[in-house]
């Protein structure tokens, strides 16, 4: 397990492997915000948490169709379908080193983000807090969504259409959560409805990726 | 005969031949009383009514937006049984009736959707609030649209039928979700604001408040979309077997030739 | 015959227009569809039976 880990990391790192893609699109997103809605402060404060959810949803998805397409490409998807490794281990590895490259930048980024869109100063715990709870789930269901799509050779598109409706709980309560840290509120129910849907997700939606597996690698 | 032997009987309907002649014989007594419900609802609904005392004549709305929305969400349901169906047992009917279903549903979100917000003009002042009822219908019609792409997108049959049958069991374990967090977001915005009080109109609780003058034609209207939702569904999945069937026949053709 | 609608008049005529040209609509498409479908599987069927 440990060794496909590493071998997802690897080849995720090396050139070409959309390492940094995702956090340069965050970036992007986030910079483009003070264009498209002008730049006073105060807009742009209590704008910020929900920029930069939507921001790191978006980044989240972008790289979600290169999840499996490679290994489906190369034929390895057949030889892990084959290994002694359950698949539902197997796609939650996977899950887990998409996490690992793309939502624990984006959270580490989130904060220096925050400062160019003059998210308030109580805000920013919140908002790492609620993006390193949140994106777990982002990615497992992401993971589900890929899989889906894995045969298909226009699969990008409608990877988004599925995945998108799918985000939503996530989304709502994760970017409460910033916005009630930003403006100083009780943050703690939609804590825990996020906790609570990550937790839900990594536990359960690894069993539909791989029966969504099986079914495409037949 | 016993439940078992029942329960066998209707198993038999999952033989795509069988499914075929039964539906034919059926489905002119399914168009006729569902054309029949329809006009006779609509009519007395919208000649025979008074206006209500605080909305006018709009309330006339409610018997095509409550039986719209009912059928949004029973279609849902009814694909959800039939994938659940497919998944554990196999009939080719019961994945190809989810499928046949599927643009019925997005046309009844569609009517709930428009008359929705062609009636929350003149009564809240805006075409589009972001109620929780309104916005967890606009996700329905998400859900409804990926999984129609879903179907469109993949070539082997069978393959496109288990894939979309784990999406829709999947998709309704999230829209629910969705419609718990969606009611909880919009709480978060506006607490206790007097035009969500007002959003209670576009629901379904509203059958229990309003009288009977508004509620014999809502049932009448009711059923009709009840009716031509079965009629759709019959026919259509119907129309699904055919398809299928030219696709097999094509493929031995070419294995033949 | 026209029952008087008052200033709703164009709310409630547009939501029925909208509603009944969305449900012939889609009852027109998948009769339209069912037939053609039908009129194909017939043709093919034939000539299967005609070819052996």
């Amino acid at each position: 397990m440990i060794a496909l880990l590493l071998r997802d990391l690897k080849l995720a790192f090396r050139a070409g492997g959309g390492f940094g893609l995702g956090l340069a699109f965050f970036l992007i997103v986030t910079v483009l915000v003070p264009f498209s809605v002008g730049p006073q402060s105060s807009l742009l404060a209590t704008i910020a948490p929900g920029v930069l959810w939507l921001g790191a949803l978006l980044a989240c998805l972008l790289s979600l169709d290169r999840l499996l397409a490679l290994d489906w490409e190369d034929g390895s998807l057949d030889l892990l379908a084959t290994a002694p490794l359950p698949l539902e281990s197997v796609v939650t590895i996977k899950a887990l080193a998409h996490w690992i490259t793309t939502g624990l930048p984006l959270v580490l980024a989130a904060p220096v983000l925050g400062v160019l869109l003059n998210l308030p100063g109580p805000g920013f715990g919140w908002l790492v807090v609620s993006l390193l709870i949140g994106t777990p789930a982002l990615s497992v269901i992401g993971t589900f969504g890929a899989a889906l799509t894995v045969g298909l050779k226009r699969g990008g598109l409608l990877l988004s259409l599925l995945v998108l409706p799918l985000y939503v709980p996530t989304l709502i309560f994760g970017a409460e959560v910033a916005r009630r840290g930003a403006t100083g509120m009780e943050v703690q129910t939609p804590l825990l409805m996020l906790a609570g849907i990550t937790a839900a997700t990594v536990a359960l939606l690894p069993f539909a990726s791989a029966a969504v597996l099986r079914i495409n690698l037949r | 005969m016993s439940i078992a032997a029942k329960a066998n009987a209707l198993w038999e309907y999952a033989n795509p031949r069988k499914f075929l002649a039964t539906s034919e014989r059926v489905l002119p007594f399914f168009w006729i009383s569902s054309a029949l419900f329809l006009v006779v609802g609509l009519v007395w609904g919208f000649f025979f009514t008074p206006d209500d005392y605080k909305q006018g004549s709009t309330v006339k709305i409610i018997y095509l937006h409550v039986p719209s929305a009912l059928m949004a969400i029973n279609c849902w349901l009814m694909m959800l049984v039939t994938s659940l169906v497919w998944l554990v047992r196999r009939h080719h009917v019961s994945a190809l009736a989810a499928r046949a279903a599927a643009p019925i549903g997005i046309v009844m979100t569609l009517i709930a959707l428009a008359t929705g917000a062609i009636w929350g003009q003149p009564m809240w002042g805006t075409w589009w609030a972001w109620d929780p009822r309104l916005t967890s219908f606009l996700i329905l019609f998400l859900f409804y649209l990926g999984y129609i792409a879903l179907w469109e997108a993949i070539e082997d049959p069978d393959t496109a039928a288990d894939l979309t049958s784990v999406l829709c069991i999947v998709g309704s374990v999230f829209a629910i979700l969705s419609r718990y967090a969606v009611n909880f977001w919009n709480q978060g915005l506006h607490q206790g604001a007097s035009v969500m009080r007002a959003g209670a109109i576009t629901g379904t609780d509203t059958t229990e408040k309003v009288s009977n003058v508004f509620f014999y034609p809502l049932l009448t209207c009711i059923i009709g979309f009840v009716l031509l939702f079965i009629a759709l569904v019959l026919y259509r999945t119907g129309t699904e077997i055919r398809a299928r069937r030219i696709k097999a026949l094509l493929a031995r053709e070419r294995v033949n030739g | 015959m026209m029952p008087d609608l008052g200033k709703y008049a164009e709310t409630v005529l547009s939501s029925y227009a909208a509603s009944i040209v969305l449900l012939v609509a889609l009852v027109v498409f998948s009769i339209l569809r069912g037939r053609k479908v039908r009129a194909e599987m017939e043709k093919i069927e034939q000539r299967m039976s005609r070819n052996g």
